[in-house]
């Protein structure tokens, strides 16, 4: 293993291909490009020994990976914000369809008005397309996500969006340790599907079912949806085993002991977040980070494991879920968290839309207004 | 670890949909002794109900969409309307 300095996008182009992908589609958007560049230039030059196919539209781009992952093929493409937006058919037809498919979502603010900085619009707007979503918060996590999202998404047969901020990930430079490629191949050998299209086959695939037929395939879909969870939590268990690395299971916990007050985010303002939580304990203020890695499926139950008995939860939202009042993340949480007994007070406050900043100092005192609220 | 059949996959099935000729509003009635063999009729249709052998129609699953009455060049093919005389 070794250390290198470089951008997320360059995490992620050397993590795919280390993971040793047969096809990439890709079409060009502020701040995904350079992924799918890197990615042309390893398949350009052999290093990646994998087939690129350069399309009109993101619409074709997850028209062809789906395909492409429906003849046995491991499959890997990246967009941002309105690229993903024109994917949403496919979207819900490559989980439906149950096509292994990762795809990195470099998060980027959506139109109107135009803008090329982060939020979590692009991601949380794809909640129900049935696609598990990861969010990483460093290159490190990129880097390593894109293994997980890959043994997740072919043991379930579920596509995985690995979501990341643009900019402040996708363009900083931060130091991350790359793996011996003899251990990713360990961790992720070989794809093996257990059905592909073939002429030889003969069979088709999506085709049109009774509604008697098509329920149970979606009522499937969601059920594995739950199970993905608990993969996802053994498998990065598995990862640190043989790399060390870990960045939490399904929440990333900071500073846990005798915590009262809950700061929830995802993304890289939940690593800022850290800060914010340092500048409170220094002020007696018992603050605990939850940074959120799996925003689906939505893991309900370990959220409620780690709020003790009247916990207070701050919720910050780099989206908005229009028409509730709040973002994404408050509306998840309010639901997930309403059989409780006791008295956990939740709020929230959505920040951060187009890039705003937002440094440590400003996150806390974000926090102490929720404070006050929920007083 | 072993996996349910989770893909909608389905292989093709003489009929699996039911009698789609009762879509038909018109049929198609061929005149052997106008008909030279060419099997235009039989590549054209969409639905492969022309026998490749006597160029027999299978009104069972015949749409009547009318495609090889508008290709045949003998014109040995004519749309009849259903339930009419």
């Amino acid at each position: 293993m070794k250390k290198i300095l470089d951008t997320g996008n360059a995490a992620c182009a050397l993590a795919v291909k280390a993971a040793k992908v047969d096809m990439v589609a890709a079409y060009p958007i502020t701040p995904q490009t350079s992924v799918a560049e890197k990615l042309a230039a390893y398949i350009g030059s052999g290093e990646l020994q994998a087939k690129y196919l350069p399309v009109e539209s993101e619409h074709s781009v997850m028209s062809a990976v789906a395909a492409a992952a429906a003849v046995g093929a491991r499959v890997f493409t990246a967009t941002s914000s309105q690229g993903l937006l024109y994917m949403h058919e496919i979207l819900h037809y490559a989980a439906g369809g149950r096509l292994s498919i990762v795809m990195a979502n470099v998060n980027r603010a959506v139109c109107a008005p135009w803008c090329l900085y982060v939020d979590h619009q692009d991601g949380v707007s794809q909640r129900d397309t049935g696609w598990i979503q990861l969010y990483a918060a460093s290159n490190q996590e990129i880097y390593d996500s894109i293994f997980l999202a890959y043994k997740v998404a072919e043991a379930i047969n579920i596509p995985v969006m690995v979501n990341y901020d643009g900019f402040l990930l996708s363009h900083s430079m931060m130091p991350f340790e790359i793996v011996d490629q003899e251990i990713i191949d360990e961790f992720l050998p070989v794809f093996q599907p257990d059905w592909r299209l073939h002429p030889d086959w003969g069979g088709t695939f999506g085709n049109v079912t009774p509604s008697d037929e098509y329920a149970p395939f979606r009522n499937r879909l969601a059920d594995d949806m739950i199970k993905a969870g608990e993969l996802i939590k053994n498998y990065a268990r598995e990862y640190k085993e043989l790399t060390g690395h870990w960045h939490g299971d399904l929440f990333d916990v900071y500073r846990p002991e005798g915590g009262e007050y809950f700061l929830l985010s995802m993304g890289s303002m939940a690593a800022e977040m850290e800060l914010a939580v340092d500048i409170l304990r220094k002020e007696g203020i018992p603050a605990t980070g939850l940074r959120l890695r799996v925003f689906r499926p939505f893991p309900g139950a370990e959220l409620s494991r780690l709020l003790p008995p009247d916990a207070k939860l701050l919720v910050f939202d780099r989206n908005h879920a229009f028409g509730t009042g709040g973002g994404v993340l408050l509306s998840e949480a309010k639901s997930v968290l309403f059989d409780r007994k006791d008295q956990v007070k939740i709020t929230g406050q959505v920040m951060g839309l187009g890039g705003e900043d937002l440094p440590g100092d400003y996150l806390a005192q974000k926090a102490r207004e929720m404070m006050e609220v929920l007083k | 670890m072993s996996k349910p059949v989770v893909y909608p996959l389905s292989q093709p099935a003489n009929g699996a949909g039911g009698p789609t000729g009762t879509w038909r509003t018109e049929r198609p009635v061929l005149s052997p002794e106008k008909c030279t063999g060419c099997l235009l009729c039989w590549i054209y249709c969409p639905e492969g109900v022309i026998s490749k052998k006597d160029r027999s129609i299978n009104y069972d699953f015949c749409k009547g969409c009318g495609i090889c009455a508008v290709e045949c060049p003998k014109k040995a093919i004519t749309m009849v309307k259903e339930g009419g005389q």
